[in-house]
């Protein structure tokens, strides 16, 4: 039983656990191009003052936390819909509506980014589209704009919200409800005051699954956003791949960290709750 | 009643019109004729051809395989490791950082994992001398981070059913190393067999993580993939789309078939 406990101890222990103590470590070190690696340890605060202080990535870290809280909220309200209307299916169809929110999350995500790329572009099919229909003249530039994005992670990611928010209002007893309206409460307050509360542990942790990696995601602002946004995560592997500045982009991996650490608990919190609450 | 229903259809039809128009429109281009990828110009399986006799792309998928198969195994091991330990020992020293360090890869971003397990490996290259960057220390990623996977379907398959059973095997004089295998394991079997298939699948598409850890010589499919979407669509791209898909639908049936036969 002991050994049960500390093979993955051990092994999260040295993969997980001691990598993120190296990143601390290198943070405060010192950028030299010069030697392998391009770095010298030490106690240097530059790189965490250059991020405090430059405009460029104080720019990026307000863009992503705007793109993620604000692609969450859309996630949201896409997403509950469906989760509200699957919950509410017949039984026997749910499994098969269930089954195809899950099927893209099973291919690639990276496919599944770049098959917007051929959609948005200027000669993509949505253009075309539209100028066939009439609907507009000149092209739009959709491709390579913060609009891409939002629509990239919304997307990619509401499989995340839809699965948890259904698993919250599949146990949810719907004659609540009923007794809510047999005593004269409209659909909306009926809805307002007691479902949505109830679904609540599902609404805190699809939102938390789409922001969490939504803040430091890099695929979908690299292959859509273009150059001109700015994304957390795309700094850091700029600053990682083409300047080789690793201290810089430990301290953006650090920063990362104490911005996510409080939204990374409380989601850890919540999972062990509800699995605690089965057995 | 009739209202709600028919927004319950709308609501639905156009959240899985958003979901799967884009990926039927990548398949419906990976049979164009055309180079354009935008552009329709009659039906042809060139692009199947090429992407068939493309070496690169062959090698990288080859490689992404082999190190999906070891890493799933791997990680399904581990994580039924902890899963049990979380769901069936209540107390023991250090359980709720276990329990965090076992939930915290799944949410971590990317990008963090990726160069913490690259400085790690960079460290161990300077004291030890190796491993070499590459099939190994891609596969030590991939475990990493889905083992927390496992892990979760195997606690939460572990919390469903009935703990009597176990503990009757044990009452008639069963080892627990015995009721683990006679009992245990076969009850929560499909959800470690689904757990594999997550894994799979995870480690396939893994692009971030394996960019940070691989070497020079090593390119998994995901990496040749992103390599050539950078530069702008490409209709092999849509033909590897499209087997991707037909494969993860198979999966998934599998792997809904394997959980609905528990019940």
């Amino acid at each position: 039983m002991r050994l049960v406990i500390a093979l993955p101890y051990l092994w999260l222990g040295i993969f997980f656990l001691l990598p993120l103590a190296l990143v601390l470590v290198l943070a405060f070190g010192t950028n030299a191009p010069d030697s392998v690696p391009p770095v010298e340890l030490g106690v240097d605060l530059a790189s965490f003052r250059l991020l405090f202080t430059d405009d460029l990535y104080l720019a990026a870290w307000l863009s992503s936390l705007r793109i993620a809280a604000l692609s969450t909220l859309v996630t949201l309200l896409l997403g509950y819909p469906m989760a509200y209307a699957i919950a509410r299916a017949d039984p026997r169809r749910r499994p098969l509506l269930l089954m195809l929110v899950v099927l893209p999350f099973w291919t690639s995500f990276l496919i599944r980014v770049y098959a917007w790329m051929g959609l948005l572009s200027e000669n993509g099919i949505l253009n075309q589209f539209l100028r066939w229909s009439g609907m507009a003249a000149d092209p739009y530039t959709i491709l390579g704009t913060e609009w891409a994005i939002y629509l990239g992670i919304v997307y990619a990611y509401l499989p995340f919200m839809v699965l948890p928010l259904y698993a919250s209002l599949e146990k949810l007893d719907w004659s609540l409800l009923e007794a809510a309206s047999d005593l004269g409460a409209r659909p909306l307050p009926a809805f307002l005051t007691v479902a949505l509360p109830l679904s609540l542990p599902g609404i805190v942790a699809g939102c938390l699954l789409v922001f969490i990696p939504a803040v430091g995601e890099f695929v979908i602002p690299d292959l859509l956003g273009g150059t001109r946004t700015l994304m957390i995560g795309k700094v850091l592997w700029d600053e990682f791949f083409t300047n080789s500045d690793w201290p810089l982009a430990s301290a953006v991996a650090i920063c990362l960290l104490v911005v996510l650490v409080g939204p990374i608990m409380l989601f850890q919190r919540q999972q062990q709750r509800s699995l605690e609450r089965r057995s | 009643m009739k209202a709600r229903a028919r927004f319950a259809v709308t609501i639905l039809a156009f959240g899985y019109a958003f979901l799967y128009l884009p990926i039927a429109l990548v398949i419906l281009y990976s049979f164009n004729d055309s180079r354009l990828v935008t552009v329709w110009a009659g039906f042809s399986l060139k692009w199947w051809k090429a992407l068939f006799e493309n070496e690169a792309m062959l090698d990288a998928a080859w490689l992404s395989l082999r190190i999906g198969l070891v890493s799933a195994t791997l990680a399904t091991l581990l994580g039924l490791a902890a899963g049990y330990a979380l769901a069936r020992v209540p107390r023991f020293r250090g359980r709720t950082l276990f329990g965090g360090l076992v939930i915290a890869p799944m949410v971590m971003p990317e990008v963090v994992m990726g160069i913490s397990m690259l400085l790690l490996f960079v460290g161990s290259d300077q004291l030890f001398g190796g491993p070499q960057r590459g099939f190994l220390t891609i596969t030590a990623a991939h475990v990493t981070f889905s083992l927390a996977f496992v892990a979760i379907v195997v606690q939460a398959r572990l919390a469903d059913f009935d703990r009597s059973l176990e503990e009757a095997a044990m009452d008639l004089g069963a080892t627990p190393w015995t009721t683990f295998l006679t009992v245990t394991l076969p009850l929560i079997a499909p959800a470690l067999a689904s757990g594999w298939l997550l894994a799979f699948t995870l480690s396939l598409d893994d692009l971030i993580l394996t960019q940070f850890v691989s070497g020079a010589q090593s390119q998994t499919l995901p990496m040749r993939v992103y390599s050539s979407v950078r530069l702008g669509v490409d209709p092999q791209i849509n033909v590897l789309a499209t087997i991707v898909v037909a494969l993860a639908a198979c999966a998934l049936v599998v792997s809904g078939w394997l959980t609905h036969k528990r019940h």
